[in-house]
């Protein structure tokens, strides 16, 4: 036992000394990895997405070095202001709740339209009972609509709510809905008109980073003047998504 | 990783299996399985020592010394796990960067506290934020450890304190009659005899442990059951050269059989403790095992 308490010891000491000289910061980019086409892990166990795109192109253009970071949605706000990464791309709409936490820069992704997918044409989406993932503005939406929210902590289980009848339907982000409703075969589909929320998609950082989000800010700025914010919205939203003039 | 897997779409299901049950994704889920069983192997003595020192601490004489010990046992263990989990890691996390950055950064002349921030300077962060991300793992994998070692230790904690109380008296007074000190008492009668009492309660912890790791992903350690959620979830076309629908029942069911045999093989290892431990012991399994030697 003393040998295994000396390796724990040991073990805890050298992520202490890693210590090398602090030249040339790393902005270390959190992210929730499980919001496709936003962010996700790619086949070969890395973040992908447009916000890996986009981030990277980010921080090329302020010159900066990033590193990505994964971190469960529940925790993903207290992680960023205790200091454990710099910013957050999840697919996080600028909200002025959020906004009383953290700052945003402007918005990389126009407001967003939320849709409601079910499995019938006829589900109830203002009575019924209606899947949300947690802590979002779509679950927020919901809660106030008069349906009947159940809340999950992923995306990936509101769909698997509505597949299997728990929830009349799931209200969320259209792009994240737009493949999946593709690829279901027409088991499940778009109901009721589609809702615009929020104010758009921006990068959460910690209120005292003022210098970072305005290095952020205006490498945004550069890449919607450019057009280049514009491609890439294509390229992963598809061509009809909304760009910015 | 096999040089047929180039266009998965034309494979054949066979094919198609053995290409996507290699992809850089499920190695990361196979190395978590590692990643888990050494974090069971290193927590579950870390976490004995931590019950042992609070037993006795709980045991002590010295008053104070045994608030702190009863203290240290009711306080963690009446805190959900999740919320310790959430709010302790965090606060340790900013205890330690709090105290580097007052050694390493004197001359910092702005609040520590910013509204919602708690911001350091970059000398202070631990790791430094231009560490390489493996140092992160491993940092969230120590604060990890001695997280649990705090939660199960307490638990762990109590179920000492009862076993040690349980030793029958007489043993004790035998001792004394030999001229015992109360610290040769402690070591040579008392502690040989009151595993036998502690191992149900102690086993009944290392199965919870086992079974605990999921909160590991609110540290950011990637374990068996985020992976089983991530790769099971319905993949379409557009992501990924393997698109399926929702597998993520098939890797729980796969989780299920490795917990099983885990759980089996736990069972079996503490079944042979529990003979060995209670031989010659003055209860009715040390009894038992005389009468069939005798």
């Amino acid at each position: 036992m003393k040998k295994i308490l000396l390796a724990t010891a040991a073990l805890s000491l050298t992520a202490g000394m890693a210590v090398a000289e602090s030249h040339g910061k790393t902005i270390r980019m959190g992210t929730e990895g499980a919001y496709p086409p936003y962010n996700f892990i790619n086949d070969a166990g890395e973040v992908d997405g447009f916000e890996r795109e986009l981030g990277d192109e980010l921080c090329k253009r302020a010159e900066l070095t990033c590193e990505w970071v994964k971190n469960d949605w529940d925790s993903i706000i207290p992680n960023l202001v205790s200091g454990n990464y710099d910013n957050i791309m999840a697919g996080m709409s600028i909200t002025d709740e959020r906004r009383e936490v953290v700052a945003f820069t402007q918005d990389y992704y126009p407001p967003t339209a939320s849709a409601y997918v079910a499995a019938s044409e006829d589900a109830d989406i203002e009575g019924g009972v209606v899947a949300g993932q947690t802590a979002t503005i779509q679950a927020a939406h919901v809660a106030e609509s008069g349906a009947t929210l159940i809340e999950f902590a992923t995306p990936e289980e509101t769909v698997a709510a509505v597949r299997n009848g728990e929830a009349d339907a799931v209200f969320a982000d259209k792009d994240y809905l737009v493949p999946i409703v593709e690829e279901s075969g027409g088991e499940l589909m778009f109901v009721g008109d589609d809702v615009p929320l929020g104010e758009g998609i921006g990068m959460a950082l910690r209120q005292s980073d003022e210098d970072l989000r305005e290095t952020f800010d205006a490498a945004i700025t550069e890449m919607k003047e450019d057009g280049s914010l514009n491609e890439l919205l294509k390229k992963w939203f598809g061509d009809e998504t909304t760009i910015y003039e | 990783m096999f040089s047929f897997c180039t266009d998965p779409s034309l494979l054949n299901d066979w094919f198609w299996t053995a290409c996507y049950l290699t992809t850089g994704v499920h190695m990361s889920f196979y190395l978590s399985f590692l990643k888990v069983l050494l974090l069971l192997a290193v927590t579950a003595p870390v976490a004995l020592a931590f019950g042992f020192g609070g037993a006795m601490l709980a045991r002590a004489r010295f008053a104070p010394l045994s608030w702190v010990g009863k203290g240290y046992i009711a306080l963690v263990r009446g805190v959900p796990d999740i919320a310790f989990f959430l709010f302790f890691v965090i606060a340790l996390d900013q205890g330690i960067e709090y105290l580097r950055h007052k050694v390493l950064c004197s001359d910092w002349d702005m609040p520590i506290r910013q509204g919602n921030d708690f911001v350091v300077c970059q000398a202070a962060k631990m790791p430094l934020g231009n560490a390489a991300q493996w140092v992160h793992e491993t940092y969230g994998f120590a604060l990890a450890v001695f997280t649990f070692a705090i939660v199960f230790g307490a638990f762990a904690a109590n179920v000492l304190f009862g076993a040690m109380r349980a030793v029958p008296h007489p043993q004790l007074e035998t001792a004394a009659a030999y001229g015992m000190s109360h610290r040769q008492t402690f070591w040579r009668v008392l502690v040989p005899q009151m595993w036998v009492y502690a191992l149900p309660g102690l086993s009944n912890l290392w199965m919870v442990l086992i079974k605990a790791t999921p909160l590991l992903f609110l540290l950011g350690v990637e374990d068996i059951v985020y992976w089983a959620r991530e790769l099971g979830g319905t993949k379409t076309a557009r992501f990924t050269d393997y698109p399926h629908p929702d597998y993520r029942m098939w890797y729980f069911l796969a989780l299920l059989v490795f917990y099983l045999i885990f759980t089996r093989i736990s069972e079996v290892a503490l079944d042979r403790l529990m003979k060995r431990l209670t031989r010659g012991q003055a209860t009715t399994g040390g009894e038992a095992q005389r009468r069939a030697g005798a």
